[in-house]
């Protein structure tokens, strides 16, 4: 019979079904931070349980920590959770890149980084981005606090078998336009719930044209679909980046050839029956920018901002609401928005692809006056890469903070926060209200277009520029 | 985990699509290394006024909905962040059932609670209750009219009864197996752990590096 890509993966991994009818689920690799996870050490504590399976548990420290340095957090209640995990790991077995690791960095850039993702295997985190690692076809998703101690405990999780949503983007990009442009365009279409109780799997054309770590972006923001998992699969694209690079648990010689055989078994069989389906025809995505306080408001750069009872999916009353907030008002361009705070970074655009394609614009050019931007790397590997292709020098010069990895302003978790009314041209994944700091005005784009956001001091079409 | 079976309390509105589990309970609380102390903060930035005082603007501040124990919201309830605190607070504010409608989307139907939310609310016991768009319109309206009352939520049966002059009922859908789990208010890994012979058999032959 036809299988799918997560079909395959799933009936791999189903340990026995349930009375209920869901399945039990074996997890192959549980990454950890310190947010989501003190709780559930402490249930194991409290039931006097043990980690299952330490060697398959994995822990970094991401949301909390300072950017402007790397090892000081002053933040006392920071400070006690980052302390917690420190202790959590020791006493449970667990490996941990802390602060004083060169393979620290936000949990989804370092899996891959340290070839944890591999296609074919299961992956959880108490991260609703753990999608990210979806790009390798990987089934990989994001679970609450009592289903990480679930996890610990067993190694597995009672899951239902999720529907299966195939997108398929045909064409190819044209310049200006990204993989980032490709997720927002799909969470526009069919709203942040429309992929909920799916897996989505991306295909088609213009997705096998990009590098993993653009299809790394794809995958992050699929929860903003709604779907807690998206995948893709695994090709010479996907093979190469594993082969490559200091991964140190990443299969290598005999091994790797082995796996490799395997992997190529994975990708959906011709025939294999989706629930759901959709095209978008890729070459004709623009560059996307948020204007309103959910992922699904979203529109071309070379757009207005909609009118309240113009928004597919969205009530007269949401759109009111949104642009109360944002400050905005209904036929403004979106290329006449000002900012005056650029972010790029955070799981969903913080690798050296990103940074490259940032720095390419603002080397040679100043950011405006009035624009802070920042830079901040999402891992201490992606960091040291940037420093010896010289691109923290082209941020510097041009007026932008060069930082020390974490999850910085995506969140606010830590002191990179936005101001009540700052406006952000942000690469990250989330523009709910209060999201990047109470009262913070967030508008979700490309590194490209962050980038010349902040030389222009406003959004601007890119593609008039290239 | 308490089970459930029915519970009778006042109803309170939040007439808001979307509300993320950032909206739910801010970033700033999420520091903490316990389960316990987050009611407070539960719709932090919309419930308190900048020198910290109640929101009075607020619908579920109003004195009529004062120890409300069932809310009544749009769709796509907790969608965005994984933070089962999120979850915690609902709870630990004293909120026992959450009601939001499903919408029809093309030949879709889209659930009223995001997924990760949803999982959640099992775990810890909390209700979530489906209904059309219609229906929660009606509780909507009646809130309006007659702020402060009550209704009972009835797991076994699967209905939702408002206690107006003329009692209005709705039927709700639930997965039996969620059903099952908060009727009974199980402990999902002392559950699991029966099954420990299943998983170190799956071991024994599953490889974790190419899971095959």
């Amino acid at each position: 019979m036809s299988k799918t890509l997560f079909e395959k993966i799933w009936d791999r991994h189903v340990v026995r079904t349930l009375p209920d009818g869901s399945a039990l689920l074996y997890i192959d690799r549980q990454l950890v931070h310190e947010v989501t996870s003190p709780q559930a050490f402490e249930g194991l504590r409290l039931a006097g349980r043990k980690v299952r399976r330490p060697g398959l548990t994995f822990a970094t420290m991401d949301h909390n920590i300072p950017t402007d340095q790397q090892t000081v957090i002053r933040d006392p209640i920071s400070k006690a959770q980052v302390e917690a995990l420190e202790q959590n790991c020791r006493a449970f077995g667990v490996t941990l890149y802390d602060l004083k690791s060169e393979r620290v960095g936000i949990v989804h850039i370092i899996g891959p980084e340290l070839g944890l993702t591999l296609p074919g295997t299961t992956i959880v985190c108490g991260d609703s981005h753990t999608a990210t690692h979806g790009a390798f076809g990987t089934l990989a998703f994001g679970i609450g606090t009592s289903e990480v101690e679930h996890v610990l405990a067993t190694q597995t999780l009672r899951q239902k078998k999720p529907k299966t949503f195939r997108v398929e983007y045909t064409g190819r990009l044209k310049p200006g336009a990204t993989s980032k442009d490709m997720i927002l365009k799909l969470i526009g279409l069919i709203g942040t719930a429309g992929g909920t109780g799916y897996v989505l799997e991306y295909a088609g054309s213009a997705v096998s044209a990009l590098s993993m770590e653009a299809r790394m972006t794809i995958g992050n923001m699929s929860i903003e679909a709604g779907a807690r998992a998206g995948m893709i699969a695994p090709d010479d694209t996907t093979f190469q980046y594993i082969a490559s690079g200091d991964r140190p648990f990443a299969p290598r010689g005999a091994a790797l050839d082995k796996a490799v055989a395997f992997w190529k078994t994975l990708p959906s069989d011709p025939g294999a029956k989706f629930d759901r389906e959709l095209t978008i025809d890729a070459s004709a995505i623009a560059p996307q920018v948020t204007w309103g306080t959910s992922p699904g408001m979203v529109t071309d750069v070379s757009s207005v901002v909609p009118a309240p009872g113009k928004v597919p999916g969205y009530s007269a009353k949401d759109v009111e609401q949104a642009l109360a907030y944002m400050g905005l008002t209904p036929g403004m361009r979106m290329t006449d928005i000002k900012v005056d705070t650029v972010f790029i970074g955070s799981c969903t655009n913080g690798r050296i692809e990103d940074l490259r394609r940032a720095a390419a614009i603002l080397k040679g050019r100043k950011i405006a006056k009035n624009v802070k931007a920042m830079v901040v790397p999402g891992s201490a590997a992606v960091r040291r890469q940037a420093m010896a292709e010289g691109l923290d020098k082209i941020f510097v010069a041009a007026g932008a903070e060069w930082r020390y990895a974490g999850c910085s302003m995506c969140l606010a978790m830590n002191p990179d926060q936005l101001k009540p009314g700052e406006r952000c041209a942000a690469t990250s994944n989330r523009n709910f209200e209060g999201r990047q700091g109470k009262g913070g005005r967030t508008h979700l784009c490309s590194p490209e277009m962050a980038a010349w956001a902040a030389v222009e001091g406003h959004f601007v079409d890119i593609r008039e520029r290239m | 985990m308490k089970a459930f079976s029915t519970h009778r309390g006042i109803v309170a509105p939040l007439d808001n699509a979307n509300v993320d589990t950032d909206q739910i309970i801010p970033k700033q609380f999420l520091k903490s290394i316990k389960r316990t102390g987050f009611g407070e903060a539960l719709f932090f930035d919309w419930r308190y006024l900048p020198d910290g005082r109640p929101n009075p603007e607020f619908p579920p501040n109003r004195p009529e909905f004062k120890g409300a124990s069932i809310l009544v919201t749009r769709n796509n309830f907790g969608c965005g962040s994984s933070r089962e605190h999120a979850v915690w607070a609902v709870m630990q504010y004293g909120f026992r059932v959450v009601i939001a409608p499903w919408r029809q989307q093309g030949d879709a139907r889209v659930p009223a609670f995001a997924d990760i939310f949803r999982n959640n609310c099992v775990q810890n016991g909390l209700l979530t209750v489906e209904l059309s768009e219609a229906e929660v319109e009606e509780i909507f309206q009646m809130v309006g009219r007659f702020p402060g009352l009550e209704a009972t939520v009835d797991l076994d049966e699967q209905r939702v009864v408002l206690h107006v002059q003329e009692e209005i009922s709705f039927h709700f859908q639930i997965d039996p197996g969620v059903k099952e789990h908060l009727r009974r208010g199980l402990d999902a890994i002392g559950l699991t752990l029966q099954h420990e012979a299943d998983i170190a058999t799956f071991e024994k032959s599953h490889d974790v590096q190419m899971a095959r």
